[in-house]
């Protein structure tokens, strides 16, 4: 993992300002609002939850900054740039900043696990160091699952399989929804420690969880502040978490 | 806009990364060898269709254009007279190169596929032929008509016309009905390799969305669709091509002046024509299968 790190803060300060940022963000979908008055900016390096009942619109928050869903009024910004005036091969080239976790982890499912933690690198015509990707698969605890096939693993050994896709490319922002849904507790932790690890590198980090527990453990490593949707309005939470 | 050469460098440049990104398929990869095979095949024949028809009506228009024929029936006693006073007149009309009168063996020849080869001519009223054959610009068919009418009243003039036109334009229509068709092949191999493209392209959608979500470019993720249906489509139209022209050379051979069916087939370098097919129907395949995959993915976030 050391190597796949110091390459992740040699490329932290190439950040601008605001990794992402929101103004007057709203979003309709069949005539509903599920997001609207979304005013917001992240600023490189911090460390962000983001809390909110089921269907509040958490995963539609992450999508919209990952441009995979268009704001319907205001504008998304993502590294300094408006996703919406951005095309479709400048997007996909913004996409290797962002490593993108899902609670629904998808897979090519006809190739191996190495295989697919390393496909950010090869759409990009790179290869892998083979000693980081070794390192990266211990550190998720696949090791023993390189060369298994996506549907031969369990829902947590997918999410750690999406976790270290998303980290391989060592992306300026993380963005995790529901990281830790299928994990236990001490899976849990070692993934919150390598994502305090990259912050400290520098990253951006932005989770979509209900775990209160992860992000109480959280605040005793870094300077995490908590963003709650309710109602389809963004509001930061309190000390109360 | 892409260049030829950088259609060419991912043709013939395998990307490994981008060529494993699509699932191997079974079925679907033979029916489009098989689809473009057959296609193939159907279009070496529609090109030696419109090559024959070509032909032909370039031989019937040149052979019956440039010659024509004077008939004379008259009695037993009063024919080589009458024969005399044609090529009188014969020799005296511009415009043409020469002229003969038929030997009884080659009016025999011409009959002989209706009553066989010995034919007694001397005890049939068989019309002697005077074959004439034009030089120059020709001669006023009209002005022969009327000299012949006065000279030797026995003799009609058959210039052809009657015959030349219409199977002139035969020729002709065939040869049209022979390219359209080519065409017609060309466009059902485009959309049968599109049929085909885009029910790979849906059955794949799940992969094309994560691919896009790590950041794959459309055309990365396009050239490894567009190079597989170019490469089957290929190979098989150039079996179908080979296919094809081992059935046209194993078809009878003909003579020049023989009919359409066994004129069928290929001369010279004319047997090199149909190896253009295969370049050009892998051209239809990566056109089709690129304008698919980019318009499957523009659906796509």
């Amino acid at each position: 993992m050391t190597g796949m790190l110091s390459k992740a803060g040699a490329v932290a300060s190439q950040q601008g300002n605001r990794v992402i940022a929101f103004d007057n963000v709203a979003y309709s979908y069949g005539g509903a609002e599920l997001l609207s008055g979304v005013t917001l900016a992240l600023q490189p390096g911090s460390f962000h939850f983001l809390t909110g009942p089921s269907g509040a619109g958490k995963s539609t928050f992450l999508k919209l900054c990952h441009g995979e869903l268009l704001a319907t009024q205001g504008t998304v910004t993502l590294f300094d740039r408006d996703i919406r005036g951005v095309n479709r091969d400048g997007l996909a080239r913004m996409r290797r900043r962002v490593g993108m976790v899902e609670q629904d982890c998808r897979f090519l499912d006809h190739l191996p696990v190495a295989t697919n933690v390393t496909l950010p690198l090869s759409v990009t015509g790179r290869e892998a160091d083979p000693q980081d990707l070794s390192d990266l698969l211990h550190w998720v605890g696949l090791t023993r699952h390189a060369g298994a096939l996506p549907p031969q693993l369990s829902g947590g050994e997918r999410q750690r399989a999406a976790l270290a896709r998303a980290i391989i490319m060592s992306p300026d922002l993380l963005l995790a929804d529901e990281p830790t849904g299928n994990l236990d507790w001490d899976m849990s932790l070692r993934l919150l420690t390598l994502l305090v690890e990259l912050n400290r590198m520098g990253k951006t980090i932005l989770i979509a969880t209900h775990d209160l527990h992860l992000i109480r453990a959280a605040k005793t490593q870094v300077n995490a502040r908590v963003l709650r949707i309710r109602a389809g309005r963004l509001e930061l939470a309190g000390a109360d978490l | 806009m892409i260049s030829l050469g950088s259609v060419l460098r991912d043709l013939t440049r395998p990307d490994p990364g981008a060529e494993r990104l699509v699932p191997p398929t079974g079925t679907g990869a033979w029916l489009t060898i098989f689809s473009a095979g057959v296609m193939a095949f159907l279009a070496v024949f529609a090109l030696a269709l419109s090559l024959a028809a070509g032909r032909l009506a370039d031989r019937w228009s040149d052979a019956l254009a440039r010659t024509s024929t004077i008939r004379i029936s008259a009695e037993a006693a009063q024919v080589q007279a009458q024969v005399d006073a044609v090529m009188a007149v014969l020799q005296s009309t511009p415009g043409i190169a020469d002229a003969r009168p038929l030997s009884d063996e080659e009016e025999r020849a011409l009959l002989a596929p209706w009553f066989g080869a010995d034919l007694p001519l001397d005890t049939l009223p068989i019309p002697k032929l005077v074959e004439i054959t034009e030089g120059g610009d020709g001669y006023d068919p009209e002005g022969l008509r009327q000299r012949l009418a006065a000279e030797a009243p026995g003799a009609t003039l058959d210039d052809h016309a009657r015959w030349r036109q219409p199977l002139a334009a035969a020729a002709s229509r065939l040869r049209l009905l022979g390219w359209g068709s080519l065409i017609l092949i060309l466009a059902t191999t485009g959309a049968v390799i599109t049929l085909a493209a885009n029910a790979s392209l849906a059955a794949n959608a799940p992969v094309l969305r994560v691919l896009r979500q790590i950041g794959a470019q459309d055309g990365y993720i396009a050239r490894a669709f567009v190079r597989r249906f170019t490469l089957r489509t290929l190979g098989g139209s150039a079996t179908g091509v080979l296919v094809a022209l081992v059935a046209i050379w194993l078809t009878p051979s003909a003579q020049a002046a023989e009919g359409f069916l066994t004129g069928l087939g290929f001369t010279g370098a004319g047997w090199l024509l149909p190896w253009l097919l295969p370049p050009l129907c892998g051209a239809v395949a990566f056109a089709a299968t690129r304008a698919a995959a980019f318009r499957k993915l523009a659906e796509m976030p």
